[in-house]
This record gives structure tokens, C-alpha cells and sequence, in this order.
């Protein structure tokens, strides 16, 4: 049995908000530079260099690359095999957002409760999602939520006889009405299956999957890169502005469901697709 | 088209402003968002003045993110405007002139730019570190306890923007994304 102390969490909890927000993962990296060789429209490939030196900037200056640092979004795989010393894990884990957000001066936008609307000005709580898991690591996923292209996210409830074509005219409906608003070039995480809330959660973890993996599924990857290429024509572009490069990618993630149902959910990210990985 | 234009706009600016138009601007502009709306109407309603003079002013929306010691601003890029349409009609009703945002906005903003002459601007989503770097003064100037919704008062050099929605209607948006639909080079 391994030991982990809840210091150790808040310490790399705090590190990862602000690295997350001033670096681009290298994922992303490659598939960025790879996209400002490909856009065909002039403004759209303008638009692309301006992000760039934007990205330049942020490391450099250390200013953050959105002003919208988000809500932070947890993943916190806990290997049964662990046991956690100091105190409660979730209390860890908001501590290392309080810090990562107050010292690494990331803006401060969660309200304690959506009706009255009053900011906790150190951007807690976080949203956790656990998973018991084989093992005796802790990993750790930290992925800042930015509510432009969250707010263009969607859940259908489809039927079974929607079938595939459903399935693909629902993700291209949240991508087009998401267009300029999300910030694109965007990543566009999907789950399908399960549930109501699983497809959902599912979606949100597919962002967090390496931006250049294509699903191991042979019929799904099919559908990643045939979804990619039709949203790459609708022409939406950086910015919104008109372009041949509106997504870097579709992940797709599926769950056994109930033989009434096909749930599909479309969780929209923008094209720095904040997330850092770290296994304790 | 790159033009440089300064603020606050002109009648004759506006006249010559076409959707696509690439503009840095130059001069004072103001931010609201959300909370700072929503603010600013309960003030009208009550027929109190705005904490900045609504006349050809420009309004960004943006809440920034803290500044560092020593620095102007923090990150400082454009929020989704759709969230603001509900009150844009009357503010442009009141003489407001610009607007520096980014996503589509609704037909009630597209008829009030059109009724009033007024321009609505994208700036560059998610380009926050980069737009920090045209703002030169930044003051809180009312709402202080909305934190980064509080309204600043910007002095900006070369901020960098594209005209989405003219005086005539012309969207951006539209003609722009039917030109690459399904581009074949």
C-alpha cells in the first residue's frame, strides 16, 4: 500500500492551474502549427498567427493565454491501492486550486450559487469527477473550463432508430451553432452512449485525450475523421471568420447503453484545449 | 482592408467602415460584460446617468484577469456578446457607437447598428495575452465590488479588431464561412 499525503495533491493541483493556463500542451502544439500550414483563407490564417504569438506571449510574459482561466474540471484517478494521509482529497484538491488561482493571478470566475451569483474570488470549488481504479498511483487530470465554447455544449436524447446519421447530424448542429462563439479552431469531445449524465461525462474526458489519438475502434476513429473533414467544410474557420480549419479534431468516446436509447452529448472546446496530466 | 481609426467613432468613420474590414483602434473604449449590463440598465430604469458618458462611446466585453505587479492588465480577451444582446438595442438607442466582442449577435443588435449607425467589432477569441499588450491605461471606473465585471475605463493603441457587422447590416459571419463552405482551392 502506497501512502500519498494531501500536501503533495495541493502542491501539483496548484502547479497545474497555472501551467495549464499559460502553456500549450504538446499535443497541441503539433497539431496547431500543423493547421496554420492548412488554412486557405488569408484572414483565417491571419487569425491563426495572432493566436501563436498569443501562445508566445503568454509563456514568455506569463500573462495568461485566456482571460477566461475557467472552471477548474478535476479527473482524479485513485488507485485503491492508496491510501491518503492529511486530510480529506477533495479539500486537497481545492486548495490547490485556491492557490493556483490566487497566487498565479488566474481570474477568479465561479459563483457560490447560480441564482445570487456571488464570486468566491479564488475560484473554488472545483468540479471533481473520481474514478477507483486498479493500482496504487494517483492521477491527476486538470483541464480549466472556459465558458464560450462550454455554453455551446449540448445533450441529445436520440432514438436507437436515429442510428449513425442521428448521431453525426446532432455533433455537426452543436458545431455549426456553436461557430464563432467557441472560439474556433475548436476540439470537439463526444460521448455517446450510457446515460443522460454519462455520455456527458464522457464527452467531457474525450477533450482530455491526446488531440492527435484517433479512437481504437475502427468504425469510431471512421467517424472521427469523417466528422472532422465535414465540419472542416463548413467553412466556419479561425475565428469564426471564414476558413478551412474550424476543428483540430473529434474525439469520441462510447458506453454500453439501454436498448431504448442512443444519448449523445457534444462538449466543445476551444483551440488551446487547456489540460495537464500528472500521476502522483 | 486595414484601416487605423480612432476612438471615440465618428460619423464619417462609421460611414466608411465595411464587414471584413481589418481596424486597429486607437483612444477610449469601455468594458462591461454580464453583471455590469445588468447593472447599467437598473440604473436607466431608475433615471440615474451611466458612469461614463453612453454618447459614440465603445464598450469591450471583457472582465480581465488580475494584472501582475507592475502591469497594466491581465489577460484581456473578448467574452461571447450574445449574452449582451438583451440590453444592446437601448444602449444603442442612447448613443452608444461600438461594440468590441466575439460570436453572433442577435437580429434586434443587427437592426438597432443599422437604425443607429452603429458597428459591432470581433476581436480575436482567446487572444488575451496578445490585445493585453494594446492597452496602455486601464481604471476601474464603477461597480468595483463586480471585481473583473466592474467597468474600466481603456486607453488603447493599435487594438486590433475586424468589422463583423456594419452600419448596413452586412455580417461577417455569413458571407464569410459561404465563401469556404465546402472550398475545393
Amino acid at each position: 500500500m502506497k501512502v500519498v499525503h494531501t500536501s503533495e495533491i495541493v502542491k501539483n493541483i496548484r502547479e497545474m492551474c497555472i501551467e495549464a493556463n499559460h502553456y500549450l500542451s504538446p499535443d497541441m502544439k503539433e497539431t496547431f502549427e500543423n493547421a496554420m500550414k492548412e488554412e486557405k483563407s488569408p484572414l483565417g490564417k491571419m487569425i491563426l498567427e495572432q493566436l501563436d504569438s498569443n501562445l508566445e506571449i503568454a509563456k514568455t510574459d506569463m500573462i495568461p493565454i485566456c482571460q477566461d482561466t475557467g472552471m477548474a474540471v478535476v479527473f482524479a484517478e485513485v488507485g485503491q491501492e492508496v491510501r491518503i494521509e492529511g486530510g480529506w482529497i477533495e479539500d486537497a484538491i481545492n486548495e490547490g486550486v485556491r492557490q493556483g488561482y490566487t497566487e498565479g493571478f488566474l481570474r477568479k470566475s465561479v459563483v457560490r450559487c447560480p441564482i445570487e451569483r456571488e464570486n468566491t474570488k479564488d475560484n473554488t470549488p472545483a468540479v471533481i469527477h473520481y474514478k477507483l481504479v486498479p493500482g496504487e498511483n494517483i492521477k491527476l487530470t486538470l483541464a480549466p473550463k472556459g465558458f464560450g465554447s462550454e455554453n455551446m455544449s449540448r445533450v441529445f436524447m436520440l432514438k436507437p432508430a436515429d442510428g449513425v446519421e442521428g448521431i453525426k447530424n446532432a455533433i455537426l448542429t452543436a458545431v455549426k451553432d456553436a461557430g464563432p462563439n467557441a472560439c474556433p479552431p475548436m476540439v470537439v469531445g463526444v460521448g455517446i452512449g450510457g446515460t443522460f449524465e454519462k455520455c456527458a461525462l464522457m464527452a467531457k474526458e474525450a477533450l482530455t485525450r491526446p488531440v492527435n489519438e484517433r479512437s481504437s475502434v475502427l468504425y469510431i476513429r471512421k467517424m472521427e475523421e469523417e466528422l472532422l473533414q465535414e465540419i472542416n467544410n463548413s467553412g466556419i474557420g479561425p475565428g469564426g471568420l471564414g476558413g478551412t480549419v474550424t476543428a483540430f479534431a473529434v474525439n469520441i468516446e462510447t458506453y454500453p447503453t439501454h436498448i431504448a436509447g442512443l444519448p449523445v452529448a457534444v462538449n466543445i472546446c476551444c483551440h488551446v484545449n487547456r489540460h495537464v496530466v500528472r500521476e502522483i | 482592408m486595414e484601416k487605423n481609426i480612432s476612438l471615440p467613432l465618428k460619423e464619417e468613420d462609421i460611414e466608411n467602415l465595411k464587414a471584413g474590414d481589418y481596424v486597429y483602434l486607437s483612444g477610449v473604449m469601455y468594458t462591461a460584460r454580464d453583471a455590469a449590463h445588468k447593472r447599467m440598465e437598473e440604473t436607466i430604469k431608475k433615471g440615474e446617468p451611466l458612469p461614463f458618458p453612453i454618447e459614440g462611446s465603445t464598450l469591450y466585453y471583457m472582465g480581465p484577469s488580475p494584472a501582475r505587479e507592475g502591469r497594466v492588465i491581465g489577460s484581456a480577451g473578448p467574452t461571447t456578446s450574445s449574452r449582451m444582446d438583451k440590453y444592446t438595442p437601448g444602449l444603442l438607442d442612447m448613443g452608444m457607437k461600438g461594440m468590441i466582442g466575439k460570436g453572433k449577435r442577435s437580429a434586434a443588435v443587427s437592426e438597432a447598428l443599422v437604425r443607429n449607425h452603429g458597428v459591432y467589432f470581433a476581436a480575436v477569441g482567446g487572444a488575451g495575452a496578445l490585445l493585453s499588450k494594446a492597452i496602455k491605461t486601464s481604471e476601474v471606473i464603477a461597480y468595483d465590488d463586480l471585481g473583473t465585471e466592474a467597468i474600466r475605463r481603456m486607453e488603447v493603441e493599435n487594438f486590433p479588431v475586424i468589422v463583423v457587422i456594419d452600419k448596413n447590416g452586412n455580417n461577417l459571419y455569413e458571407t464569410a464561412i459561404e465563401e469556404y463552405r465546402n472550398y475545393k482551392g
